[in-house]
């Protein structure tokens, strides 16, 4: 048995003073504080990477920084997935009795700390070295590929992809530490630069500067302990070239697996939060689980079925396309948000109803790793 | 412990890896395992499925048909960003491989292509061009 005791997410966006080591600072404070530990509580620490901070001890830098002497402490690495694939990970290091208190952090400042043709060339080499990368190609052209087979194969269009995206940007209206607050229109996302076609700007994320951080500990040692119920992953392969269909994908063996261990049905499930690189990813993605038929996840938003006062509200932060994106922390934002909401501690964002189950999934790669997550309210 | 044999560390020298475009030889090789039949395109001297080895390196005929499709108009770096946009497509060969490539401009999912030869600079591009209509019939879609 394990608990997120505690949570500390930063604002995303341009953080000029900020550096990786003060980002995961903040966030690991901040998730302390949450959790109502102290640093010598914290026996256990995992820590994702950071392009701007590339270093072979990451953890041990940021124990030695921060103040932690750990039993148990290393860093993690599959890409977007990563924070998510932490948080299973500390499930299980906890629940083996490696660790009473786990803290799992991650920051970087993406957006200040490089140029972004730099990012977008650090980011581009997750393609295939020989085979890939000498062709000139973007991560949001690996996605442009898998959309374009994705829309061939179940009629998902433009304009699907253009509603998550407003969705996002409607919920991220309402969180002060969102990046990108400004209301937009189908429209505008249809007219907005193309990227990577059928991907234009708005259906991509933003890079950020951020940082989040969560307690995880075998037991509810807060007030506001959600329970991790179910974890599974699947990896399929790594490159875009290497998958063998871009019309199935390894989120749903995961996400099912993750609900058989958490012994939940769809049905059972009030809140969800799912990895939004592209709207692209998240039209997959909320498609592979089950949460609409193939092709539907557009007019499943435009429906209001995702929305803050929906069946299943979804991303209530504004997701990685509106929130922002730090890097590993990006996907954490989810995992703080779920946590807010179904603690009833949103504020203003809370959403009506009291949802105790929530499924979270993320995904690393070019839909190459997946981690699904299955929490729920303990009080 | 196995002691499998390993011909890199058998006393012969080793056999030169054959070379492809990306040694800026005009070729896709692949391997092709003789004990499953799985073709691979990332070459690594055994086969991935089985884990058979040794495989047979092959050389593909360049034909095949598109089956994904994007064009990349915001580009990584200024080497890129002065032939930008230029579309790039996934390419499913004939011989059972699929491959990255550029492409023609407006290449569609379904297209039958074969693969032509782009320099630029020190590089050589992969690059599928339309299969002329007279002969589109006896490919796939």
């Amino acid at each position: 048995m394990s608990y997120v005791t505690g949570v500390g997410l930063t604002a995303f966006g341009r953080h000029e003073s900020k550096n990786t080591l003060s980002l995961m600072t903040d966030a690991a404070t901040a998730a302390l504080a949450d959790a109502g530990l102290v640093r010598e509580q914290v026996d256990g620490l995992i820590c994702g990477y950071s392009t701007t901070m590339p270093h072979i001890m990451l953890s041990t830098l940021f124990a030695e920084h921060f103040g932690l002497q750990p039993r148990y402490a290393h860093a993690a690495q599959v890409g977007g997935a990563t924070g998510f694939a932490m948080i299973m990970l500390a499930h299980l290091v906890v629940d083996s009795g490696a660790a009473d208190n786990l803290l799992v952090v991650a920051g970087e400042n993406r957006l200040s700390g490089q140029s972004r043709d730099m990012t977008m060339q650090t980011l581009a080499q997750a393609g295939h070295a020989r085979y890939e990368v000498p062709l000139g190609p973007t991560v949001p052209a690996y996605y442009g590929l898998v959309a374009s087979r994705y829309m061939h194969e179940y009629g998902l269009t433009e304009t699907d992809m253009a509603q998550l995206a407003v969705l996002m940007r409607q919920h991220a209206s309402g969180h002060p530490g969102a990046q990108l607050r400004d209301a937009i229109r189908v429209e505008d996302v249809l007219q907005s630069a193309p990227i990577a076609p059928p991907l234009k700007l708005m259906d991509c994320c933003p890079i950020s500067d951020g940082g989040a951080a969560f307690i995880i500990s075998r037991e509810p040692v807060s007030a506001h302990a959600l329970r991790i119920r179910g974890c599974s992953q699947m990896h399929t392969h790594q490159h875009v070239t290497g998958a063998e269909d871009l019309a199935h994908f390894g989120a749903k063996a995961s996400m099912a697996r993750a609900m058989a261990q958490a012994g939940v049905a769809l049905s059972d499930i009030g809140y969800a939060a799912f990895y939004d690189s592209f709207t692209i990813t998240l039209a997959i993605l909320l498609e592979e689980v089950g949460l609409c038929e193939r092709g539907q996840a557009g007019a499943a938003a435009a429906s209001g079925y995702f929305s803050s006062d929906g069946a299943m509200p979804l991303n209530t932060h504004g997701g990685l396309l509106s929130y922002g994106h730090c890097g590993v922390a990006g996907a954490m934002a989810h995992l703080a948000e779920t946590h807010v909401q179904l603690t009833r501690r949103a504020g203003s964002r809370q959403i009506p109803g009291t949802p105790s189950v929530a499924m979270l999934h993320g995904d690393g790669g070019t839909m190459s790793s997946h981690v699904s997550l299955i929490m729920e309210r303990v009080q | 412990m196995s002691t499998a044999a390993n011909p890199q560390q058998s006393g012969a020298f080793p056999e030169p890896a054959p070379l492809d475009w990306v040694d800026g030889q005009e070729a896709i090789l692949y391997e092709h395992c003789g004990a499953c039949g799985k073709a691979t395109y990332f070459r690594r001297g055994f086969c991935p499925r089985c884990g058979a080895t040794p495989v047979a390196v092959r050389r593909s005929a360049g034909h095949g048909t598109v089956y994904a499709a994007t064009t990349v108009v915001r580009a990584p770096s200024p080497e890129w960003k002065a032939i930008a946009p230029y579309a790039m497509v996934l390419v499913d060969l004939q011989e059972g491989i699929r491959i990255l490539a550029h492409g023609a401009p407006g290449l569609a999912i379904g297209d039958a292509v074969n693969i032509g030869w782009q320099r630029l600079g020190p590089r050589l591009i992969p690059r599928a061009e339309p299969v002329a209509s007279s002969t589109q019939g006896q490919q796939k879609k």
